[in-house]
């Protein structure tokens, strides 16, 4: 389906990628938006507040995270697409509820704009040492998609895709920006409404007699109903069967954790973005994602100037980690640089899914500024000796 | 050969498919529901528009046996789970059926927010004076010198008197009544269907299990003697005055029914006015179906 052209604000405009990731949610089709104030994301909301009442939506702040966290997903039981906008701190009052859209199958979008931590860390300087706690961060198994954009156009266009991948598969989906992304102004493109594709929640078409809410049709994914439709419809944290009833046993229990898990792997090869510069006859492959990348491919031209084979591999996807052509790359390179704003998360996966087919080297930096183009080429040129 | 019409009134507002449920024989959350649903039989409320919402707990699980749409959220988060639902739907009735730890404790901020914002919420809150759940832990409610298994010597913390609390943070509509006051419930749950804004209503309830036994204040039938006993109709008392004690008075009735703007009519004011012609109405275009 298209966009609705009351949100679209189609032209050309000079953003900054917190400004770009609000009208990507309005592009998308989001009409609520429950927050609470935080550096360095604040932007996306007061944006949102400014901008929402004139196309039709809402937008409350919460007394917390804790709220703003679970205040989305009571908006989207009742209809409407919804999203919150956090950062650091923020993030980790909304694990429990990250869960709890996972476990009841509630499609929304959690955007962290990454600052340096641990705790009140750097709330005005960028790190990207949030990734691990968006694939992990809420108790028991389950499977988010995570989203990296490395330019304000970016958080235009990937906030509607992390939109569409929520609702696709209803899982909520982790948009993990960075302060220096969020803070950089520059070029972005809204294109008239009628060329963005948006995807329409799974809305049953079953009567109410024949609608259970957690059956699928054999792609994973159930149909949602919404309040207030006359399904009397049952939701849950708790273990549940298709009815949506809590069901306690071992065999329910791993039918459902399994299906969570499967909905998206099943679909990995669909959710997968990546933006790559590989022949198969590099020496080096430089893998990166959101600001860092931009970096490393300062660092890749350097190192291609003197004359060294550097392919790039920029991870747009980051969760579920894109493993398949990590391991195929590993097979015809030498080795893997992986540069990020932490002290080494995205590396682990790197190294696991090249299996000691391709050696891996880190370029780890604990936040506050991003890295000098140096730094990644020193190790560059390491590893492809 | 007559058939007799065995069919309990209620049957139809719960999950029947879903029984037997899983209190306690003496516990009085059961009876709650059962004004719930009388309330709702009364009202002629359309049951299509009615939205229920729990947190975590005994209490909480008051979501899983009615039929309506339902949701059983995480603890202490029922009334931002609702708030989101309220919004996002206006037309819908969104009501709140929690235990007292849920909404004093873990959600205590959420309260009196949601208060002091007056959405239009109605919260029942089941109050054991415990947290029965995970088995009989002190909460803000517990009174001075119970016994929990958190406080085998007796607690020695203040309470929360949770009427005084909302009233101050601004809810429109305040009662109590004890689960021995099942028509006074019922007709209390009913006029909170009448009000437009946050609706708090309380229902002191035996925990006879965790509660009442630790504390030797023996079976539920006792619990059910001392609220006919000690119970002190006085509506309107001031809330500051209605605090309760481990064995003393219980003061119920309707302590609060005043009238304020609902956070969406004031909501709706303040757009116009800054707005005008350029507000568009939430309702028109939220819903995201194709
Ligand atoms: C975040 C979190 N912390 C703790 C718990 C454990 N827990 C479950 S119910 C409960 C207390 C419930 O007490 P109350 O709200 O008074 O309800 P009751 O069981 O008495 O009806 C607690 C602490 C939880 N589920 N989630
Ligand atoms: S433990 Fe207490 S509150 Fe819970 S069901 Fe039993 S009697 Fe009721």
């Amino acid at each position: 389906m298209k966009a609705d052209p009351r949100g679209v604000l189609t032209g050309t405009h000079f953003l900054d990628g917190d400004h770009a990731c609000c009208e990507g949610a309005l592009a998308a089709g989001a009409r609520f938006a429950a927050g609470y104030p935080i550096t360095p994301s604040t932007e996306v909301v007061e944006r949102f507040a400014s901008r929402v009442p004139k196309v039709g939506g809402t937008f409350i702040q919460m007394e917390d995270e804790l709220a703003a966290s679970i205040t989305l997903q009571g908006a989207v039981w009742g209809g409407a697409k919804a999203f919150t906008v956090t950062s650091g701190p923020g993030f980790s009052l909304m694990m429990e509820h990250i869960g709890y859209a996972a476990m009841t199958e509630t499609p929304c979008v959690f955007v962290d704009v990454q600052r340096g931590g641990p705790s009140t860390g750097l709330p005005t300087l960028p790190a990207q040492a949030d990734m691990m706690q968006a694939r992990w961060g809420s108790h028991g198994d389950y499977e988010i998609i995570a989203l990296c954009p490395n330019s304000p156009q970016e958080c235009f266009d990937l906030t509607i895709q992390a939109f569409n991948f929520s609702e696709e598969f209803r899982v909520p989906v982790m948009f993990m920006m960075d302060e220096v992304v969020g803070h950089m102004t520059e070029k972005v493109i809204i294109p008239p409404a009628d060329q963005i594709e948006v995807v329409p929640r799974r809305h049953t078409r079953k009567a109410v007699e024949d609608y259970l809410p957690y059956g699928t049709n054999g792609d994973g994914v159930p149909e949602m109903a919404h309040a207030g439709e006359g399904y009397k419809f049952h939701v849950t944290g708790l273990t549940h069967d298709e009815h949506g009833y809590p069901n306690m046993t071992p065999a329910t229990q791993d039918k459902l954790v399994r299906r969570l898990q499967n909905k998206i792997h099943d679909a990995i090869d669909r959710i997968t973005l990546l933006e790559e510069e590989c022949f198969d006859s590099e020496d080096v492959v430089v893998v990166s994602y959101g600001i860092t990348s931009r970096v490393a491919q300062r660092a890749i031209e350097m190192a291609r100037e003197r004359g060294l084979k550097v392919g790039k591999l920029r991870l747009i996807t980051c969760w579920p980690f894109p493993e398949k052509r990590i391991r195929e790359l590993a097979a015809t390179t030498k080795a893997f640089v992986v540069p990020e704003l932490n002290l080494g998360q995205m590396v682990r996966e790197v190294e696991r899914a090249a299996n000691g087919k391709a050696r891996t080297f880190a370029v780890p930096h604990a936040g506050g500024s991003v890295h000098r183009p140096e730094d990644i080429l020193k190790v560059i040129v390491e590893a492809s000796r | 050969m007559t058939i007799l019409d065995v069919t309990n009134p209620v049957e139809p507002f719960l999950r029947t498919d879903r029984m037997p449920h899983i209190w306690c024989p003496g516990c009085g959350i059961g009876t709650t529901v059962n004004c719930f649903a009388r309330a709702l039989i009364e009202s002629k409320i359309d049951l299509q528009s009615l939205a229920l919402v729990s947190g975590i707990g005994c209490t909480g699980r008051v979501a899983g046996y009615v039929k309506l749409d339902s949701f059983h959220t995480t603890h202490g988060r029922a009334i931002p789970f609702a708030t989101g639902l309220k919004l996002a739907n206006p037309k819908l009735n969104v009501i709140v059926y929690s235990g007292d730890g849920d909404l004093s404790a873990i959600g205590g901020n959420h309260l009196i927010h949601a208060a002091r914002r007056n959405i239009d919420l109605k919260v029942i809150c089941v109050n054991n004076l415990i947290y029965a759940m995970t088995g009989g832990q002190t909460a803000p409610t517990t009174p001075g010198h119970a016994i929990t298994s958190t406080s085998p010597y007796g607690t020695c913390e203040p309470a929360f008197n949770l009427p005084h609390l909302v009233e101050a943070a601004g809810a429109v509509y305040v009662a109590r009544w004890t689960t021995f006051h099942v028509k006074q419930l019922a007709r209390s749950i009913g006029e909170a269907f009448q009000k437009k804004g946050f609706s708090f209503i309380e229902v002191i309830s035996p925990c006879p299990t965790l509660y009442q036994r630790r504390n030797k204040l023996g079976d539920g039938l006792d619990t059910m003697k001392y609220y006919k006993e000690k119970s002190k109709v006085k509506h309107g008392a001031p809330t500051s005055e209605v605090g309760l004690t481990m064995t003393g008075e219980i003061i119920v009735g309707k302590f609060v029914d005043r009238d304020r703007p609902d956070y969406q009519s004031l909501l709706h004011a303040q757009m116009v006015e800054s707005l005008g012609e350029s507000y568009v109405e939430p309702s028109e275009t939220v819903c995201s179906c194709s």
